[in-house]
């Protein structure tokens, strides 16, 4: 029970680590991204241009079309352009929005702590609280509605307005 | 590539301009809706129970059932 219990917590912050620093971890080497005071590259929909290109060690093939990048845009091929893209960045934004299965591990993690607190209230009703108030018994119950009704409480519209005081009922 | 330019000044106003009405119509008939159906109704149950209201009548019919600390009930 232990084990699994750290196998899904382990893979839930595995998960949660991954969503916030893609770049670091899926991307990069760790060598290479691993110094943060330098500018770093996100893939975020809320950063939509990081601060810095995705790739900065080009290839000759690379410099060379970074090169043609500098004349009329027309004159680039489709591949080229979408070669250029991927230089600049890793991911498009459907491929960064992609849906996670990330909710089930939520809601299963949910449902066992909403258990186990489950289990704690148990024990808790079992050796903690204390004995029931005597004013929960019924028959005190009955005696208070009664003592209530002979004191006329909220006569006009409330309480005591849905007694019928000559048959002794309610009305 | 040449899209028309968005609309960009009197958001605000064009939105009020929709919503306000509303929002004032349908708050006063929220008001006269409440009015009718609780106010009306309290007012007429409140004078109807005063009007056959005997007041020493229900004091005994209190004093009787041992309520008070001030009387006793007339037996003892």
């Amino acid at each position: 029970m232990l084990r699994l219990t750290t196998g899904r917590v382990g893979s839930l912050l595995a998960r949660r680590a991954t969503a916030m620093v893609p770049g670091v971890m899926i991307y990069g080497g760790r060598n290479a991204h691993s110094d943060m005071s330098q500018p770093m590259y996100w893939d975020r929909a809320d950063i939509p241009l990081p601060d810095k290109p995705y790739k900065d060690v080009l290839t000759d093939a690379d410099k060379s079309l970074k090169q043609k990048e500098k004349g009329p845009w027309g004159q680039l091929t489709k591949e080229e352009k979408i070669a250029l893209y991927r230089l600049s960045f890793c991911q498009t934004f459907p491929e960064m929005k992609q849906k996670t299965a990330e909710w089930k591990t939520v809601i299963g993690g949910v449902f066992f702590f909403l258990g186990f607190t489950g289990l704690v209230v148990w024990w808790q009703r079992v050796y903690v609280y204390p004995p029931r108030p005597r004013t929960f018994e019924d028959e005190w119950q009955a005696q208070q509605i009664k003592r209530m009704l002979d004191m006329r409480v909220n006569p006009i519209q409330g309480f005591s307005n849905k007694w019928d005081y000559e048959k002794g009922q309610w009305k | 590539m040449s899209l028309p330019k968005p609309v960009m000044r009197g958001l605000l106003a064009k939105r009020l301009r929709f919503h306000l009405p509303i929002a004032f119509t349908l708050a006063l008939t929220a008001a006269i809706a409440f009015k009718y159906t609780v106010t009306e109704p309290r007012k007429r149950a409140y004078a109807d129970f005063y009007k056959q209201y005997d007041a020493v009548k229900d004091f005994n019919a209190m004093r009787e059932a041992g309520v008070f600390e001030s009387v006793q009930p007339t037996g003892k």
